[in-house]
C-alpha cells in the first residue's frame, strides 16, 4: 500500500480493546470447532494475551507465515476441503487469532475489528439463541469501542464505551426497520448449507431395545406447545410420532406410507399450537389423535402428521386433536393383516399368547392378562436394562424383566399379534412440563416414549400403554418420578433442584419468546404484521419502498436531533450573527474574522445612535461566549436586545 | 474583586510613564510587558539607534528589576555569560563569580554576533531558568526576563539564530521609526538617559510575580480555543507557509493573549487579544513559502488573521 502517511502504531489501551473484542468474538464459536482446532485457538489466544501482559514484542512475520500454513493444513486435514461452512468458520477463526499477532498499527487494528464483525455474523449460521445474541451484542459493543479508541486514543474507557453504546443505540431504529420490513424469503432466518443437519437428535423411524432410553438422557427440547385453554391432564398427553408396523425380531420399523383413507372430522377437538425444533425428519408431533394436518403437511393412514420435507428449521403449526376417537372401526382383514405379521423367533411368548387366546376368546381379556402379567411378575422400569440376545422378547419377559418403555411396548405388541390381535407400536413423546412463566408446555427428548395400539372389532384402534402397568407414575407425573432413585437422568430433569428449575423455566420462557418473535419472524409473520398495519397484500416492492422511506425519516430525525443539540449551544452565536445581519443592512457588515469588541467599537464609531445598545449587546455576547457568563437569563436578554435593535437605514 | 487590582492599575501607570520616554511606541511597550508577564522572552529586531536599549532600561527601572547588559561579540565564550569559578588563594577554594545572566532583566545586545556556542548557552539558560556550571545547578532569579536584540540584516560575521532557537523567544517585535510628532518631541526634549535616571519604579518584583501568576487565571473559553486551533490548522494546511504552527506555538499564542488581556484589564481572552499578539508571537515561527521571504511579520500575520474566520 502506497499510503503517504503510515498509520500510527497502536497504543497499549487500543491493543487491550482489540484483544477484548476478539476474545468475545472467539468465545462465541470456539466450542463448536473440532476439539484440536478449538484447543489451538485457545492456546494461541492465551499466548497473545501473555505477550500483551508482559509487554513482549510480537513474533516476526516469517513465523506467522509458517503458522498460517500450519493451521491451513490442519483445517484441510480435519475437513478434507476448504469449502463449506465448517472449514470456512474454522479457518476464519484461526486467521483472526493469528491476525492478533500482527497488531502493530492502527490499520491492523481496523482489519482485526472488521474480521471480528464478520466472524460474529458467521456464528449466527450455527446458533441463533438468546445467549448467542447477547454475546454478539456485547462483542459488538466492545468492537465499536475499539474502533472509537483507534480513532481517538487519549480518552477514558468509559468514554469509549459510552460512544460505542450511543452509536449502537442510534443504529437500533434502523436495525428494527430493516428487521421488520426487509422482504423475507420463505424459509428460516439463516439459510444454512447442507452440512448443517448432522447434530440434530430426535426419534427415528425405527425402534430397537435401547433406542429410546438413550434419547431419554437428553434434556434438549423437542417441541413446545400451547393450548387454547388448560392443557389436558398429564396422563392424556400422548404426542404421536412414528407408527411402527414391521418387526424383524429385534427392530421395529415403519410400514410403507399410505394416505389417509377418510379423515375423521370431529367438531369436538382440542386446539393448540406447536413450535417444533428441527429434527431433520418429516413427521410433525401432534397430540393423539390428530384430526387434520396443518398446511404443507398431510395425515397418513396411521394418523401420523407428515410434512412435505424434513423439518430443518424451527417451525410453528396449529393443530386440532381429539383425545378420544375411535379409529378405523371398519377396517377390513386385508388391511389389518400386516399388523399380525411376526418373525419366527420368541417361541415362549408365542405359546403363552396362543394359550391365553384359547382360554378366553374375548380380546379384552387377553389384553388384560398380558398387562396383569407385567404387573404380577417382578418387572422393573429402568433406563439401564441388560442387553438382550436372539429371542429378545422372550428373554425380557421371562428372564431379565428389566426394561424401558420400548421393551414393554415391543413385548406387548408381539404378544398381541401372537394372540391374533392386530397391534402396532407408536412412538412419540409422553407428557411435557408446563412452564409457569409463560404457560407453554415444554416437551423434551427425555419425554420420548413408546406405547402400543391394538385393533378391536367395533372399537377400532385403541391405545394401550403397557408402561403404565409397570410404572404408572411415568404416565401420571413424568419420567423422573418413575425411575428408581440413583438412576442417571439429565441433570435438569431432576425434580429436587427447585431453584434451578425455576431459573430454567425463566430462561426457557425468554428463549421461547425469542424463538417466537425474533427467529420465528418469517415471511408469514411479516405479512401478518404489515396487514395489521394496514398494508393489504404487501409485495417486496411495497416493503422496500416503505423501508426506504422509514430509513430516510429516521436519518432525518437523527440529523435534526444532532443539529438541534448543536443549535441550542449556539443560540448565543445565532443571536450574534443576527446582529451582524441587521447591521449589515445599514452598511456595517462584520468581517468574518472581526472580534466582538473591535466590531462594537467600529459600529459605535460609525453610528453613535446605536453605540449604547451595541456595546451592551457586545458585552453580553463576550460574557457568554468568551467569559464565564452562563444562564438562560443572559441569553434571553441578549436575544431580546438583538431583536429590539432597529438600525434605521443609513441616511 | 481580585486582589491584583492594585498591581494591575500600576501596570497602566507603568505603560503611561514608559510612553513618555520611549515616544510613540506604546504598542511595543505593551507587547514587551505582555511578554514579561507571560514569562516569555523577547527578541527585538531592528536597526541600531531605534530605542531598543532604551526600552529595556525603562522597563527595568519601572518594574524595579535589577538589570544587566551583555554585548555579544564573535569571541565571546559561554563563561562570559553564565559566569566562572575562580581559585581564591585566601580560602584555597574555587568561588563562583556569576555572569551577567544572573539578573532579573538581561539585555542581550546583538545576539546574532555571538557564536552558536555562546548563543546556545544563553538560550539554554533562558529555557531552563537555571544554569549548570561545573556540575552545579544554579537557579536564575525570578522574575527572569531576557530581551535580546538583533540586527535584521545578516552581515558578515553574524550567526543568525536557527528556527529552533527562535522558538525560545515568546515574541519577536520590531521597533520601527518613530512617527513625525514623536520624533519632533524626541529631538526637542531632554536627554533620554537623564529621564530614565529620574524614573521611579511603579511595581515591585513581588507584585510582578503576582501578576505573572494572575495571567494563568485569565479565562479562556472553548470558543477561543477553537479559534486558536483554527488558526494553527490554517497555517498547517495553507500553501503559503513552509511549516505550520507547532502546538507549542499555539500554547505560546494563548499565553501571550492572556497576558495581553490582563494588561487590557480584562479577565477573559478575546479574539482581539489573539489578533493583537499574533504578529509578535507567530511572525518568527512562520516561514512564508516561496522566494518572497522578505515579507514583514505584520503582513504575514494580517493575512493570517484575515484568512481565518472566527468560529
Amino acid at each position: 500500500m502506497a499510503s503517504r502517511q503510515p498509520s500510527p502504531p497502536l497504543t497499549r489501551a487500543q491493543e487491550s480493546w482489540l484483544l477484548a473484542g476478539a476474545f468475545l468474538t472467539l468465545a462465541g464459536g470456539v466450542f463448536r470447532l473440532p476439539p484440536w482446532l478449538g484447543a489451538a485457538v485457545v492456546l494461541l489466544f492465551s499466548l497473545r494475551a501473555t505477550l500483551w501482559w508482559r509487554r513482549q514484542p510480537l513474533p516476526p512475520r516469517w513465523l506467522l507465515g509458517l503458522l498460517v500454513l500450519a493451521v491451513s493444513a490442519g483445517v484441510l486435514l480435519t475437513f478434507r476441503q476448504f469449502f463449506g461452512r465448517g472449514p470456512g468458520t474454522a479457518l476464519l477463526t484461526l486467521l483472526l487469532v493469528l491476525k492478533l499477532f500482527e497488531l502493530r498499527r492502527a490499520r491492523d487494528g481496523v482489519a482485526a475489528v472488521f474480521l471480528s464483525f464478520f466472524l460474529l455474523l458467521v456464528h449466527f449460521l450455527e446458533a441463533q439463541g438468546m445467549s448467542m445474541a447477547t454475546l454478539a451484542l456485547t462483542a459488538l459493543l466492545v468492537l465499536v469501542a475499539a474502533l472509537a479508541s483507534l480513532a481517538d486514543d487519549g480518552r477514558k474507557i468509559a468514554d469509549h464505551l459510552r460512544l460505542s453504546a450511543l452509536m449502537l443505540a442510534q443504529a437500533t431504529p434502523f436495525m428494527l426497520v430493516l428487521f421488520l420490513l426487509f422482504p423475507r424469503v420463505q424459509g428460516p432466518l439463516w439459510g444454512m448449507p447442507a452440512d448443517a443437519w448432522s447434530g440434530l437428535s430426535g426419534l427415528s423411524d425405527s425402534m430397537s431395545p435401547g433406542s429410546i432410553s438413550s434419547l431419554s438422557l437428553s434434556g434438549a427440547i423437542a417441541f413446545r406447545a400451547r393450548f387454547e385453554g388448560d392443557p389436558p391432564p398429564h396422563a392424556l398427553l400422548y404426542w404421536r410420532g412414528p407408527v411402527l408396523r414391521d418387526f424383524d425380531g429385534r427392530t421395529w420399523r415403519a410400514g410403507p406410507e399410505q394416505a389417509a383413507t377418510g379423515a375423521a372430522a370431529s367438531a369436538a377437538g382440542l386446539d393448540y399450537s406447536v413450535t417444533l425444533e428441527p429434527h431433520n425428519r418429516r413427521w410433525l408431533y401432534a397430540l393423539d389423535v390428530p384430526l387434520a394436518a396443518p398446511p404443507d403437511a398431510h395425515l397418513s393412514a396411521e394418523y401420523q402428521v407428515l410434512a412435505k420435507a424434513p423439518v430443518r428449521s424451527r417451525i410453528r403449526y396449529e393443530m386440532r386433536s381429539a383425545p378420544s376417537l375411535a379409529l378405523d372401526t371398519g377396517a377390513d382383514a386385508a388391511s389389518l393383516q400386516p399388523y399380525l405379521d411376526l418373525p419366527a423367533n420368541n417361541p415362549r411368548i408365542r405359546a403363552l399368547a396362543a394359550q391365553w387366546r384359547r382360554e378366553s376368546p374375548d380380546e379384552g381379556a387377553v389384553i388384560a392378562r398380558m398387562l396383569r402379567h407385567f404387573r404380577g411378575e417382578k418387572f422393573f422400569y429402568t433406563l439401564t436394562p441388560p442387553l438382550l440376545g436372539e429371542d429378545g422378547v422372550d428373554q425380557f419377559l421371562f428372564e431379565t424383566r428389566r426394561g424401558f418403555c420400548e421393551h414393554y411396548a415391543s413385548a406387548f405388541v408381539f404378544a398381541m399379534r401372537a394372540a391374533g390381535i392386530p397391534a402396532r407400536v407408536v412412538t412419540g413423546y409422553q407428557g411435557g412440563e408446563r412452564n409457569p412463566v409463560d404457560g407453554w408446555l415444554t416437551v423434551r427428548q427425555s419425554d420420548a416414549h413408546a406405547w402400543a395400539e391394538v385393533w378391536l372389532a367395533g372399537k377400532g384402534w385403541l391405545r394401550v400403554d403397557p408402561t403404565a402397568a409397570i410404572a404408572p407414575e411415568r404416565v401420571e407425573a413424568g419420567l423422573a418420578s418413575a425411575l428408581p432413585a440413583g438412576e442417571s437422568l439429565p441433570f435438569l430433569a431432576r425434580a429436587d433442584l427447585s431453584w434451578l428449575r425455576q431459573l430454567r423455566f425463566r430462561w426457557e420462557a425468554v428463549g421461547n419468546a425469542w424463538n417466537q418473535w425474533v427467529l420465528g419472524y418469517d415471511s408469514q409473520r411479516q405479512r401478518e404484521l404489515l396487514s395489521r398495519l394496514g398494508m393489504r397484500e404487501p409485495d417486496w416492492r411495497a416493503m422496500t419502498a416503505l423501508m426506504t422511506v422509514l430509513c430516510a425519516a429516521l436519518l432525518a430525525g437523527l440529523a435534526a436531533w444532532v443539529l438541534r443539540r448543536q443549535a441550542s449551544t449556539d443560540r448565543v452565536q445565532l443571536a450574534w450573527q443576527r446582529l451582524g445581519r441587521k447591521l449589515a443592512r445599514s452598511g456595517l457588515e462584520r468581517c468574518p474574522w472581526e472580534g466582538p469588541r473591535d466590531y462594537s467599537l467600529r459600529v459605535a464609531q460609525a453610528r453613535p445612535d446605536l453605540a449604547q445598545d451595541v456595546r451592551a449587546i457586545a458585552a453580553l455576547y463576550i460574557g457568554l461566549r468568551y467569559g464565564k457568563l452562563v444562564g438562560k437569563a443572559s441569553l434571553q436578554q441578549l436575544e431580546k436586545r438583538v431583536a429590539d435593535l432597529k438600525p434605521a437605514l443609513r441616511r | 474583586m481580585s486582589p491584583a487590582v492594585a498591581p494591575r492599575s500600576s501596570l497602566d501607570e507603568a505603560i503611561h510613564r514608559a510612553g513618555r520616554i520611549v515616544l510613540g511606541k506604546e504598542r511595543q511597550i505593551r507587547l514587551a510587558l505582555a511578554c514579561l508577564l507571560a514569562r516569555g522572552h523577547l527578541l527585538i529586531e531592528d536597526l541600531p539607534g531605534m530605542g531598543k536599549t532604551l526600552l529595556a532600561h525603562v522597563l527595568a527601572r519601572l518594574l524595579g528589576l535589577d538589570y544587566q547588559r551583555i554585548q555579544c561579540t564573535a569571541d565571546m565564550l559561554p563563561a562570559d555569560i553564565i559566569g566562572v569559578s575562580i581559585y581564591e588563594r585566601e580560602t584555597g577554594a574555587f568561588r563562583f563569580h556569576p555572569g551577567p545572566v544572573f539578573a532579573q532583566l538581561v539585555l542581550v545586545d546583538e545576539i546574532n554576533r555571538a557564536t552558536p556556542k555562546a548563543q546556545s548557552a544563553l538560550l539554554e539558560a533562558m529555557e531552563e531558568r537555571q544554569v549548570s556550571c561545573e556540575g552545579e545547578t544554579r537557579a536564575l532569579p525570578d522574575p527572569f526576563f531576557v530581551m535580546a536584540t538583533q540586527n535584521p540584516f545578516h552581515q558578515v560575521g553574524t550567526f543568525p539564530l536557527p528556527e529552533s532557537q527562535l522558538d525560545r523567544f515568546l515574541m519577536r517585535i520590531g521597533m520601527g521609526y518613530p512617527d513625525q510628532a514623536a520624533e519632533r518631541e524626541l529631538l526637542a526634549g531632554a536627554d533620554r538617559r537623564d529621564l530614565v535616571a529620574s524614573l521611579d519604579p511603579c511595581l515591585t518584583a513581588s507584585e510582578l510575580l503576582e501578576l505573572q501568576h494572575d495571567v494563568q487565571g485569565v479565562h479562556v473559553s472553548p470558543a477561543l480555543i477553537a479559534y486558536v486551533q483554527s488558526i494553527a490548522e490554517h497555517t498547517r494546511r495553507a500553501p503559503e507557509y513552509q511549516t505550520g504552527l507547532s502546538p507549542r506555538a499555539a500554547l505560546a499564542l494563548l499565553r501571550a493573549a492572556r497576558a495581553w488581556a490582563l494588561i487590557g484589564q480584562r479577565d477573559l481572552v478575546l479574539p482581539e487579544d489573539i489578533q493583537a499578539v499574533l504578529p509578535a508571537v507567530a511572525g518568527h515561527r512562520l516561514q512564508p513559502a516561496g522566494s518572497a521571504g522578505a515579507e514583514a511579520p505584520a503582513d504575514i500575520a494580517a493575512a493570517l488573521i484575515a484568512a481565518v474566520p472566527l468560529p
